[in-house]
């Protein structure tokens, strides 16, 4: 047999697939593992879901999406960030920000254009860089002072073959939430080398301490900006796999192209859902990320009390405790864990270099389950300290 | 301090220590907000939510539910009041609401049997002064008590490890 694409067959699964193997094979396990919110999705966005399959929705929409929810979701982004783009020519629905992110590098990157990407970060950035045929160029980050971005750092990577920064706040997998001041700080570099802003905001509506800033929405942003934005985190829709794609018409008109030819457009039933969701999602939301909010302050605090140094994170579902004290490297920590007391979560150097002595816990889990977890995490940090 | 509330809504048993982690408030704080609103009659008391159609399935006993509307002749001076109040002392009578549409008041009564139940609406609801009429609903199946919902919970389908 000829060989398999060698790009593809040299990219290296995700290390967060062994650790689900071994946590699926196991009884009694508190999961802090996951990347997605506990709660099922609201009920009045499955019902219009099921209205939508009752009725017959089950054909294609246009490649772009739905009218009425491009125009819901454009309107949504100019009331919340001031933000506008157009519904006919700038935004396109996509299948999640999976499919966003892809297709903005896709649309962005010439073979061999570098992509700055801060890490720790989402498992996928790097991949998806690499499969569209650029070049990632990781730019860590310090949990010392709470996974903050600094722009000579990130100047300091910038290479004539930089094409594009990719950021998220709030991200996966620190929780952190980036200042406002330090995005600003992003944007006029990438003005001043012109390079391409790609924004991964899923998160956005899980901020906790300060309003969550739109990058397109700083002065100077919008015309290099993608932004990728969707339903999954902050309606409870991981399954439902739809999201959007807003920058310029040049680049949405491109982007678009490739969703034509190849995802055709995001399922019907989804974007009916989603846009119930906007339209009488906000009341769900705000309980949801309340709830959110509580357990964040109880497990964060409880970490604390427990001995391992956690900061505040400000975003997202993670809370992302450092266990440099405890003299084990990140895998050796969750594998230790999960065995002794099983407890699952995420090692921290899975997602980039700077996560090394760090875990990731995703605390959208029952309080009871969190409390407990806290619990055995106790008890696992006594063994390993005696 | 809305947010106090909020939880033990959700969580009677939710300790002020818990709260005080959720919130970021201090015990002592927490202690004295639930203090003052249970002094004040704000906070009445802490039950549990029981699913009387479990409980009967292990143990057999029986909770009859029925609901009542009942029409009344308001007093001059009084409206519906006195007649409202004289019906709420009952202990079968659970809850007692004034309602709009062709009917006065709507009350929940509770009994051992659907006999005891049609006892109390001919024996004492009835009866009552300017109490004209009454047209007695019995409950057949609870799906929903109080914001519970008593139907199958979702599952958790989550994988255990994921991006």
């Amino acid at each position: 047999m000829k060989p398999l694409n060698s790009v593809i067959a040299a990219c290296p699964p995700s290390g967060i697939r062994r650790f689900f193997d071994i946590a699926a094979s196991m009884d009694d396990v508190i999961s802090l593992g996951v990347g997605e919110p506990d709660f099922v999705t609201p009920w009045r966005i499955r019902e219009a879901g099921i209205f939508a399959l009752e009725n017959g929705f089950t054909t294609y929409t246009s490649n772009a999406g739905l009218l009425e929810l491009r125009e819901a979701i454009c309107a949504d982004l100019d009331s919340r960030y001031a933000v506008s783009y157009h519904p006919a020519s700038e935004c396109l629905i996509t299948a999640g920000v999976s499919e966003g992110l892809d297709l903005a590098l896709r649309v962005l990157l010439e073979p061999g254009d570098e992509v700055l990407i801060p890490e720790p970060c989402y498992v996928a950035y790097a991949p998806c860089v690499t499969f569209a045929g650029g070049t990632p160029v990781t730019v860590p980050t310090d949990g010392a002072d709470g996974f903050r971005l600094h722009v000579d750092t990130v100047a300091a990577a910038v290479t004539p073959r930089t094409k594009a920064v990719l950021i998220s706040s709030p991200a996966n997998p620190t929780g952190a939430v980036q200042p406002r001041e330090d995005l600003a700080a992003l944007v006029e570099l990438a003005v001043r080398h012109d390079l391409y802003l790609i924004s991964d905001e899923i998160y956005e509506r899980l901020s906790y301490l300060s309003p969550h800033t739109c990058l397109a929405a700083l002065p100077g942003a919008r015309e290099r900006t993608v932004l990728l934005g969707g339903f999954s985190k902050a309606h409870a829709m991981t399954g439902w796999r739809v999201g959007y794609l807003c920058a310029p018409a040049a680049i949405s008109e491109l982007a678009g192209r490739i969703h034509q030819y190849t995802m055709l457009c995001a399922s019907h039933v989804s974007q009916m859902a989603a846009l119930e969701a906007l339209r009488a999602g906000d009341s769900d939301v705000a309980e949801m990320v309340a709830d959110y909010d509580r357990r964040r302050r109880l497990f964060v605090k409880g970490l604390c009390e427990i001995g391992l140094d956690c900061r505040e994170p400000g975003g997202a579902f993670y809370a992302f405790p450092s266990i440099a004290g405890t003299g084990l490297t990140s895998q050796d920590f969750a594998e230790q864990l999960l065995a002794s007391e099983r407890v699952a979560v995420v090692p921290g150097d899975v997602f980039g270099p700077s996560g090394e002595g760090y875990i990731r816990c995703c605390y959208a889990t029952a309080l009871p389950l969190l409390e407990e977890a806290l619990e055995r995490m106790e008890r696992f940090l006594r063994k390993v300290s005696a | 301090m809305r947010e106090i509330i909020e939880i033990l809504q959700a969580d009677g048993r939710a300790t002020p220590e818990r709260i005080a982690k959720m919130t970021g408030l201090g015990v002592e704080e927490v202690r004295d907000q639930i203090a003052a609103w249970e002094d004040a009659g704000i906070i009445r008391r802490y039950k549990a939510v029981v699913d009387l159609d479990r409980l009967r399935a292990i143990d057999g006993t029986e909770v009859i539910t029925a609901l009542i509307d009942v029409s009344v002749s308001p007093e001059r001076g009084f409206g519906f009041d006195n007649v409202a109040a004289r019906i709420s002392q009952f202990p079968e009578v659970r809850s007692v609401y004034l309602m709009s549409g062709a009917q006065d008041l709507r009350c929940v009564v509770t009994g051992r049997s659907m006999h005891d139940v049609a006892d109390f609406v001919a024996q004492k609801l009835a009866t009552i002064d300017r109490v004209n009429a009454t047209v007695t609903h019995f409950v057949l199946k609870t799906y929903k008590d109080d914001g519970e919902l008593l139907i199958p919970p979702t599952e958790d389908h989550r994988l255990r490890v994921a991006p």
